[in-house]
């Protein structure tokens, strides 16, 4: 369920003084299937942006189009849409209601006006996707730590089985081992169900080791779009805007400026390991043959 | 979609209204009230439909704002012209079976209606240049004499100041739970009133939590700061009087005594032509 974006533009508070633009012609299409990373400074527009894609917002002019349908159409029925693009909010765990984690995760799927069996189907699935263990069901999502708070609100969205699932900020106020705990998760998520996944940061370092496209944000417009080794070759165009390629990238470069021949376009620790470590193996064997 | 309260929301700019202090506007807009219940011909009404006008013009906020206020009481102000036009006993105008509608009643109405417009807009017009900050200053200092009655003036100040302060973040929180709770297929709008009733527990459940959370923060950031009430405590930015202020408490007066001789004024006038 491919989503297309025509020159998307969103102005908060239009015709008063206070009014901002937060998205400016933003063109974009998104396919199926891909792994999407959209990064961007704070107001740079990624919460608007996502929030126009399942019509929690309107855009004060341009079309988005879900699977060939204009979204604002009056017979376009939202809740459908927002049952296939799941979006999970910042600090998510704050919307958490229910006296137990299985009741609250069947929130969403029960909205959809599915059986009873169903819901508790789905409900059951998501939470496993999500990586919550069956001991953890029947407790308050209150007493859960931060991190399985987290997950938990996460299944809350999968249950309802999106084709489109976008994730803003879910790092956020996580120590790193919740961080890498719900990355790696939403990784093998994306591994698992095929679906399309966009992931909203405004860090380099979280996103760079799973997506295969990153979208840019500055001041409500779209400034690249492209691979991440595309992306963070500019990484002075990204420090201009507040943003930055991940630290191992910074270090690749530095290593070669000091004339030790390694790749640059490196954007992650582990390929970084392996070519430092080719690069000794490739000066061991050059002395040894001399 | 929820920022539509004007009360408690300040509007900035730069004004003479906006420099005064605020304990000449709590004054103004208390004696200005008063007036209103006092006032009751036609004469009157005209001074102090003249002084608002005067006042909004001074305070430079778009008419806009000050309307805004009155959305909140359209359903009452509907009421009340109802009610006083049909229920007023006098002399006949126009009669439906066995209502009628009197000469007495829609005079009551239309000063009721102007009377509860007037004083939104007035009251407004204090809140819209006011930050809720120097409301609360101003109220503190203005009932400090009924600290000797044991009356915890500082307190009931910080616990205005601190809800006052707390209504845009709860909005604006409302506003974000209940978008996540749509995206997980919420629906506020639709079915009757129980249904209707029933979709707000998801609402209001993690606002109340996060109300209670938000508060233990700011207890916790005030005693990390040593405060301890209002005994002893400075402030940055003491009230004090400046020339302005008395010029403005002049107009106050001058307002009032032409309001009270409103009748006399008007044959004076008529004399005189």
């Amino acid at each position: 369920m491919p989503i297309i974006l025509d020159k998307v533009s969103h102005i908060y508070e239009a015709d008063t003084a206070m009014a901002v633009t937060a998205l400016n012609n933003v063109s974009l299409v998104i396919p199926d299937g891909q792994f999407i990373g959209l990064i961007g400074h704070t107001g740079s527009g990624k919460s608007t942006l996502v929030q126009h894609l399942n019509g929690l917002l309107k855009a004060t002019s341009g079309s988005i189009y879900f699977n060939g349908e204009d979204i604002d159409a009056e017979d376009f029925d939202k809740k459908r849409l927002r049952s296939k693009v799941g979006l999970v909010f910042q600090y998510p765990e704050y919307q958490l209601f229910e006296a137990d984690v299985f009741s609250d995760v069947c929130f969403g799927p029960k909205n959809l006006g599915l059986t009873k069996k169903e819901v508790e189907l789905r409900a059951y699935e998501a939470l496993k996707l999500a990586g919550i263990e069956d001991e953890y069901f029947y407790q308050s999502p209150f007493d859960l730590s931060g991190g399985q708070k987290r997950r938990v609100a996460i299944a809350g969205v999968l249950a309802m089985k999106p084709d489109v699932l976008i994730l803003d900020e879910p790092t956020a106020g996580l120590d790193p081992r919740g961080r890498d705990e719900i990355l790696e998760q939403i990784s093998k998520l994306k591994k698992e169900t095929g679906i399309t996944i966009m992931l909203v940061s405004h860090s380099m370092d979280d996103i760079a080791k799973y997506v295969d496209r990153i979208i840019v944000m500055n001041k409500g417009s779209v400034m690249l779009d492209d691979k991440p080794t595309e992306v963070f070759k500019q990484y002075e165009r990204l420090e201009e805007v507040g943003l930055a390629a991940p630290q191992v990238t910074y270090i690749m470069k530095a290593l070669h400026d000091r004339g030790y021949d390694v790749r640059i376009d490196i954007n992650t620790i582990d390929e970084a390991k392996k070519e430092i470590m080719s690069y000794f193996a490739k000066l061991s064997a050059a002395k040894r043959g001399r | 979609m929820l920022r539509d309260i004007t009360l408690g929301q300040y509007y900035q700019t730069d004004s003479i209204i906006h420099r005064l202090d605020p304990r000449v506007k709590l004054v103004a807009t208390i004696a200005f009230i008063l007036s209103l219940f006092i006032f009751d011909g036609v004469a009157e009404y005209v001074i102090a439909a003249l002084f608002l006008i005067i006042m909004i013009k001074l305070s430079k906020v778009p008419f806009k704002f000050m309307v805004k206020g009155m959305k909140a009481i359209v359903f009452l102000l509907a009421i009340t012209i109802v009610f006083n036009l049909l229920l007023t006993p006098g002399e006949p105008v126009f009669t439906v079976w066995k209502l009628s509608i009197t000469k007495e009643g829609i005079r009551l109405a239309a000063f009721l209606t102007i009377r509860l417009s007037f004083l939104v807009i007035g009251s407004s017009i204090m809140t819209l240049t006011t930050t809720p900050n120097q409301l609360t200053d101003g109220m503190e200092s203005l009932m400090r004499p009924l600290k000797k009655i044991k009356v915890p003036v500082h307190e009931i100040a910080m616990m205005m100041s601190i809800a006052l302060r707390f209504i845009p973040i709860l909005m604006e929180e409302t506003d974000k739970i209940m978008k996540a709770q749509m995206a997980r297929g919420a629906d506020f709008e639709s079915g009757n009133f129980i249904k209707k009733a029933k979709s707000l527990i998801p609402l209001l459940v993690p606002l109340i939590i996060s109300a209670f959370r938000r508060a233990n923060d700011l207890a916790m950031a005030m005693e990390a700061r040593c405060y301890r009430g209002g005994e002893h405590r400075t402030r940055m930015k003491p009230l004090c009087y400046k020339k302005r202020d008395f010029a403005a408490y002049a107009v106050i007066l001058l307002y009032l005594a032409a309001g009270l001789m409103a009748d006399r004024l008007v044959k004076m006038v008529v004399v005189l032509l």
